[in-house]
């Protein structure tokens, strides 16, 4: 029970090492010994939710160091239900990953769930870390291992990670540079005692320059819209496997972090009422949702369409949380959740497309629907999600950040989230046209000997379980939002 | 005048760091060539760890070791007189993770230029245009 937040890391740390060696010995054992891991990193990280649920904080010693010497694990309402997120997304992804790992890397199913392991470990420490430099080497573990799995995909895929590569070193440099700052002008990396030590010197243009890089550093990292370029094509070509855990979570993980050091780090009276950085912040992610919306229309492939949805999603969930009234943190940290959902659903359903059809132009989904009913209708499921309809979860964050515009007197926001959910629908709907009304063609349509019409290649079963729990999630979520909420959410807001 | 150039020249360490990250951020930005942008990112992490470093040395300081053993009798210990090690010890981790990039960058180039006979960007998207 109190080494769960230990646990969470070093389960997988250790088995992402092991991955690596039984890889040597037969590779049929690594699937398994991930799922193992992932696991163990689920159950631990379930059991801590409801540890922080009856005793608000927990917060672990690593090796018995006392905190603002010792690095300190420190879970509490904000990260609890996040851990939960990572490592449940993780769990089905890597479920819902087997067949596609073994059509995809003959011979390198060791090293991909390696880092796929290693990938999920990172982002958990981020998460759960308590000390402001751990978290940048944690952020590098998640990135390199990023950077790896995506530059195994196919076509231009190690052009776009290396592109990639280049805007995450500069995004985790200026976090780290920020961190310098911090250390130079406190002494202290410890995130609590941060918090105690710097409202002193809040007047100190060192301190305003170090929260300037930190937040510059994340923008970059979650692809906050001018500095979004390199996301739609390390997404869109990297590996599905892969894609179904990387999209999900790492843009909003780094929103994760962003609130963390605007409110646990700093205080909210620095980062709201001394800088006023936050109608810019704003108006920037009013922005970034409308151009990246009107960018979805012009994709012709679906993942390509579903990057740039990710970032307009960004732009909710950061202008959200910096309109900085209680709706508006409540709709963005719920908007993490529903959306790392709801991405999860969408990826997993253009997985098994891309394992049965081996591309995903909107030109090959003619007649998609009635070969992949099952995968398709789930697929459906996540896009009323992303439109936001009633009964499932994208609905409800939405509505809080819609409330939050309203209640900020924003209309400008509120404006921006309503034309994103219009442009939604005729994306989607544009795909269920293509899916349903359109005649098959290619090689398998049967305009020869009259033969049956559109024959169902549903993906297989271990494929489509993960997929259907992830669209069943999506409407528990809705259904739940308002315990979430009073349980959970509630309490990550400080009060004022 | 002498106030800037007091002010230049007793913050040289920071000029120094400051320099060196724009000439990372520029060969970064700038450069067509794909091994000179994985340089000019080295650079740049470079600078920032020229940063830290820098922060911890002291004037008149020695290495954080503390002599007395084999029967000295202790005397005190005066922060003072040693150099501050953590950003030094934070450092060495910096310093494997730019080596962990700097080594992904490279094998990402070798697979570019197995893919496309070429390191030079502009050749690069031609060739992804011209298809």
């Amino acid at each position: 029970m109190s080494q769960f937040p230990a646990l969470i890391i070093t389960v997988p740390l250790l088995a992402a090492l092991l991955i690596a060696a039984a890889d040597r010995l037969n590779p049929r054992l690594c699937f398994p010994m991930a799922v193992a891991a992932l696991a163990v990193s689920l159950f631990s990280s379930t059991g801590l939710l409801f540890l922080v649920l009856k005793n608000t904080v927990v917060q672990y010693r690593l090796g018995g160091w006392a905190p603002p010497f010792g690095i300190e694990y420190r879970v509490d309402h904000l990260n609890a239900i996040i851990l939960v997120l990572i490592s449940a997304v993780a769990f089905l992804n890597l479920l819902a990953s087997k067949k596609k790992v073994e059509q995809d890397f003959p011979g390198k199913v060791g090293a991909f769930y390696a880092l796929y392991v290693l990938f999920a470990t990172g982002l958990a420490g981020i998460v759960v870390t308590g000390d402001a430099f751990n978290l940048y080497v944690l952020l590098e573990v998640t990135a390199l291992t990023g950077y790896a799995m995506i530059g195994m995909g196919k076509g231009h895929a190690p052009l776009a990670s290396l592109n990639y590569v280049f805007m995450g070193t500069i995004g985790a440099s200026f976090y780290l540079l920020g961190i310098g700052y911090l250390y130079l002008t406190t002494g202290s990396l410890n995130m609590a005692d941060l918090a105690t030590l710097l409202p002193q010197i809040y007047d100190s243009k060192v301190v305003l320059f170090a929260f300037l890089f930190c937040l510059i550093g994340l923008f970059i990292k979650m692809a906050f819209f001018p500095m979004h370029a390199w996301l739609p094509n390390a997404y869109s070509y990297s590996p599905s496997a892969a894609s179904g855990l990387i999209a999900p979570l790492t843009t909003k993980v780094m929103i994760y972090v962003m609130i963390r050091i605007a409110l646990y780090v700093f205080t909210p009276t620095f980062s709201f009422a001394n800088l006023t950085i936050n109608a810019v912040l704003v108006w920037l992610a009013v922005v970034a949702i409308v151009v990246a919306s009107v960018l979805a229309l012009a994709q012709r492939s679906l993942t390509r369409m579903l990057s740039y949805i990710i970032i307009a999603e960004v732009g909710y969930m950061v202008g959200g949380f910096w309109l900085g009234n209680k709706a508006g943190m409540t709709g963005a940290i719920l908007h993490i959740i529903n959306d790392a959902a709801m991405t999860l659903c969408l990826f997993l359903a253009v997985g098994n497309i891309l394992f049965m059809i081996k591309d995903d132009k909107f030109a090959d989904l003619k007649g998609i629907i009635r070969k992949m009913p099952f995968s398709m209708a789930a697929f459906i499921v996540g896009a009323l999600s992303i439109i936001g309809v009633p009964p499932t979860c994208g609905f409800f964050s939405k509505w809080y950040l819609i409330k939050a515009g309203l209640a900020a007197d924003h209309y400008g926001f509120v404006a921006a989230l309503l034309f994103s959910s219009l442009v939604n629908v005729i994306l989607f709907f544009r795909i269920i046209e293509i899916g349903y009304f359109e005649p098959v063609s290619g090689p398998e349509s049967p305009h020869h000997h009259g033969k049956t019409k559109n024959p169902v290649m549903e993906a297989p079963l271990g494929m489509l379980i993960p997929l259907a729990i992830s669209a069943v999630m999506l409407v528990v979520l809705g259904l739940y939002t308002s315990t979430i909420v009073t349980h959970v959410i509630r309490f990550a807001i400080p009060s004022g | 005048m002498d106030e800037i150039i007091s002010f230049v020249v007793s913050k040289y360490n920071y000029w120094a760091f400051i320099i060196l990250m724009m000439i990372g951020l520029y060969a970064m930005i700038a450069k067509k060539n794909l091994v000179k942008k994985i340089i000019g990112m080295s650079i740049f992490q470079t600078a920032i760890i020229l940063f830290y470093v820098s922060s911890g040395a002291k004037k008149n300081a020695t290495l954080p070791i503390i002599e007395h053993g084999h029967g000295e009798t202790p005397h005190p210990i005066l922060a003072v007189d040693y150099i501050n090690p953590l950003p030094h010890v934070l450092m060495l981790t910096a310093i494997v993770v730019s080596v962990a990039t700097l080594g992904v960058a490279l094998a990402l180039a070798i697979r570019v230029y197995h893919q496309y006979g070429t390191l030079e960007e502009d050749e690069i998207h031609s060739q992804i245009n011209g298809k």
